[in-house]
C-alpha cells in the first residue's frame, strides 16, 4: 500500500505530539525536582542552577533505603509463593482435569473483576483478629489471595494448551503426578511463569490500598504506599516531593524497559483472556 | 549404535502403551482425586482472603456497626441510605461520570491513534510510541497522581501553556475547582489507560485479514467507510476488552483520587472506593461502608456482563 508522503509526515507528527503529552507529567516532575527545595517553580521550567542534590535529600527524608528493602521483602514473600500455588492450581485444572474442576474455576473467575475495595473492610478486621496489623504479613497474605484469580486463570490457560499426550507419555514411563508436574510441565511453563511473575512484581510494588489501610508505618509498606505517606508529609515541598516520586517510580520503569516484550505481551494477553 | 538405543525404547513404549492403558485409566481416576491437593493451596489463600471477606462484606452490610460495639441488625437500611442519601448518590454518579473519561476517551482516541500507527506513521516511530504509551501502565498510580496534581496546579504546565497562548483568563487550580475537578481526575485516568487500549487495538488490527481491505477498496469504499465496515467489526472483541478493563478501572478508582483530591473540593470528586475507605476507617460506619461495597461490586458485574456477552457472541459467529 502506497501512502502519500504528506500523510506519513502528518501521522508521524501526531504521534510525536501524543508522546510529548504522555511524557509531559514526567518531564514536569523532573524539571521541578531540580529546583531549590521549598520553592514554588513553574510547571515546566529548567532551573538556572539544577539542584541534583534534591534526589539525595528526598532519599534521606523518606528513608528510601528502608522502603526499598521493605518493598523488596514484600515482593519476595508474595511473588514466588503466588506463582507456585497458582501454577499448581492451573496444572490441576488445565492438565489433570480434576473432578469438579469447572466449578472451582468458576469460583476463581468470580474474583477476576472484583475491586479490592469490596473486601478491604473485612480484611482489615480479619488481619486485626490475626494480630498481624502493622506488620508486612498484613500486606503479604491478603495480596497472595487477591492475586489468585488472575494467577490461576493465567496458568490454567497455559496448561490447557499443553497437549495431553505429553502427560500420558510421562505417565506410561511411570512418572508420579509430582514428577509429571515438576519435571515435565514446570520447565515448559517458563515463558508463562515469567510473564506472570513480572506482572505480579509490578502490581505488588504499586499496591496502594492494602498498605494504607493495614500498615501505619511507611517503612513496613510497599513503595506506592510509602509514597502516599511521603506526599502527606512533604506535600508542600514540591521539588522534594517530585524528586521522591521520581525515585520511587524509577524501578518500575527500569523493570519495564528490561522486560518490555514480556510485559506488554503479558498485559495484553492477560486482558484479552479476561 | 545410537539409532538402535533410541529406537528400542520407543518400540517398547509403543507396545506397552496398549497394555498400560487399562492400568492408566485406573490411575487417572486416582489422579483426579489427588489433583485436588494441587488446587488446595490456591483455594485456601483465595478462600481466606477473598471469599471469606466477600461473605463478611455482605454480612456487615446488614448491620449497624461502629467496629467496636456489638453490631446491630438493621436489615436493608444501609442500602436504603446508599440510594437516598444525596452524598452517597452523588458518589455513585461520579463513578459513572468517570466512565466517560476512563473508557470513552481511551477507546475512541485509542482507535484513532492505532489507525495512525498502523497505516501512516513510520515503523520506527510506531515502536517508540508503543513503549511511551505503555509507560503510564507501569508506574504506580500514586506517582501518576502526584505528577498530575502538579501539572494541573495553579502554577502547573497546563496553566503555563494556556497563558502562553493567550487564555490566561481560564487558568485555575483544575483539581480544586468544583466545576473542573472531576473531569480533571478523569483526564488522569484517560492518560493512564490510553496506552493499554491503543496497543490492544493495534494488536487486533494486525489480525484483520488484509484481503478484507482490498475487497473494500475494490468496492470503492473510502477510508471512513473502510473503517466502519472492516476495522470496527474486526475489532469487536478487542473493543470489548478495552471497555471491560476501563469500566472496572473507572468504577473502582481509588489511588488517583486519593492522591490528587482526597474526594474534594467538598465532595466533588468523591468516588465509591474512597467513600468506602472513609466511612469504614474514619466515620466508623462499617455497615454503611459494606453496603456501598456490595453496591459497587454489583455495579461492576452489571456493567461488565453485558459487554462480555455481546463481544463473546460476536467472536463466535
Amino acid at each position: 500500500m502506497i501512502v502519500a508522503r504528506r500523510t506519513t509526515v502528518l501521522g508521524g507528527a501526531l504521534l510525536v505530539l501524543l508522546m510529548a503529552l504522555i511524557l509531559l507529567p514526567f518531564a514536569s516532575m523532573f524539571t521541578t525536582a531540580l529546583h531549590q527545595s521549598g520553592t514554588y517553580p513553574n510547571g515546566l521550567d529548567w532551573p538556572s542552577q539544577p539542584q541534583w542534590g534534591n534526589f539525595g535529600a528526598a532519599f534521606q527524608a523518606a528513608n528510601m533505603g528502608a522502603i526499598f528493602g521493605s518493598s523488596a521483602l514484600i515482593v519476595i514473600a508474595v511473588v514466588p509463593m503466588s506463582v507456585v500455588i497458582a501454577m499448581m492450581a492451573g496444572f490441576a485444572l488445565g492438565q489433570l482435569k480434576i473432578r469438579g474442576g469447572r466449578l472451582v474455576f468458576l469460583l476463581f473467575l468470580l474474583g477476576l473483576t472484583l475491586p479490592f475495595e469490596g473486601v478491604i473492610v473485612p480484611i482489615y478486621y480479619e488481619i486485626r483478629g490475626m494480630g498481624l496489623l502493622n506488620t508486612r504479613w498484613a500486606i503479604i497474605l491478603p495480596l497472595i489471595g487477591l492475586f489468585m484469580p488472575f494467577g490461576v486463570f493465567w496458568m490454567r490457560a497455559h496448561f490447557l494448551n499443553v497437549p495431553q499426550e505429553l502427560s500420558e507419555a510421562a505417565r506410561v514411563d511411570g512418572a508420579t503426578t509430582w514428577q509429571l508436574f515438576w519435571r515435565v510441565h514446570v520447565p515448559l511453563a517458563r515463558p508463562a511463569v515469567s510473564s506472570l511473575g513480572i506482572l505480579m512484581t509490578v502490581w505488588t510494588w504499586n499496591q496502594f490500598l492494602l498498605p494504607i489501610v493495614l500498615v501505619d508505618d511507611p517503612l513496613e509498606r510497599t513503595m506506592a504506599g510509602a509514597l502516599g505517606a511521603f506526599q502527606g508529609q512533604w506535600g508542600t515541598d514540591i521539588p522534594l516531593l517530585s524528586a521522591g516520586s521520581l525515585l520511587i517510580l524509577a524501578p518500575t520503569i527500569i523493570v519495564f524497559v528490561l522486560f518490555q516484550r514480556h510485559f506488554v505481551a503479558a498485559l495484553l494477553q492477560g486482558s484479552l483472556k479476561g | 549404535m545410537t539409532q538402535t538405543t533410541t529406537s528400542a525404547p520407543r518400540d517398547y513404549r509403543a507396545l506397552s502403551r496398549e497394555s498400560a492403558s487399562r492400568a492408566l485409566q485406573v490411575r487417572v481416576r486416582d489422579v483426579r482425586l489427588r489433583g485436588w491437593l494441587y488446587v488446595l493451596p490456591a483455594l485456601a489463600a483465595y478462600g481466606l482472603f477473598v471469599l471469606w471477606p466477600l461473605i463478611q462484606t455482605f454480612k456487615y452490610s446488614l448491620y449497624l456497626w461502629d467496629g467496636v460495639a456489638p453490631p446491630q441488625w438493621t436489615g436493608l437500611d444501609n442500602f436504603k441510605t446508599v440510594f437516598s442519601d444525596p452524598d452517597l448518590v452523588s458518589v455513585l454518579e461520579h463513578a459513572f461520570e468517570l466512565i466517560i473519561f476512563f473508557s470513552g476517551i481511551p477507546v475512541v482516541l485509542g482507535l484513532a491513534v492505532a489507525t495512525v500507527m498502523q497505516r501512516l506513521a513510520p515503523r520506527r516511530l510506531s515502536a517508540a510510541a508503543r513503549t511511551v504509551l505503555f509507560l503510564p501502565q507501569v508506574v504506580p498510580l500514586v506517582a501518576a497522581g502526584i505528577a498530575w496534581s502538579w501539572v494541573l496546579s495553579t502554577s502547573g504546565v497546563v496553566n503555563q501553556a494556556l497563558s502562553a497562548i493567550g487564555f490566561g483568563g481560564v487558568t485555575r487550580a483544575w483539581l480544586g475547582d468544583f466545576g473542573t475537578a472531576l473531569p480533571a481526575v478523569g483526564m488522569i485516568g484517560a492518560w493512564v489507560l490510553l496506552g493499554l487500549c491503543t496497543v490492544l487495538l493495534l494488536t487486533g488490527m494486525s489480525k484483520i485479514d488484509p484481503a478484507l481491505y482490498e475487497a473494500a477498496q475494490l468496492d470503492g469504499a473510502g477510508a471512513v467507510r473502510e473503517f466502519v465496515a472492516v476495522t470496527l467489526p474486526g475489532l469487536r472483541q478487542e473493543i470489548g476488552v478495552c471497555v471491560t478493563v476501563t469500566v472496572i478501572a473507572a468504577l473502582s478508582a481509588f489511588d488517583i483520587v486519593y492522591i490528587s483530591t482526597r474526594g474534594g473540593p467538598g465532595n466533588a470528586t468523591m468516588v465509591p472506593g474512597l467513600m468506602i475507605y472513609q466511612l469504614a476507617f474514619f466515620n466508623r460506619e462499617v455497615g454503611l461502608a459494606s453496603a456501598l461495597a456490595v453496591v459497587l461490586m454489583v455495579l461492576v458485574l452489571v456493567c461488565i456482563l453485558p459487554i462480555q456477552w455481546l463481544t463473546r457472541k460476536g467472536s463466535d459467529s
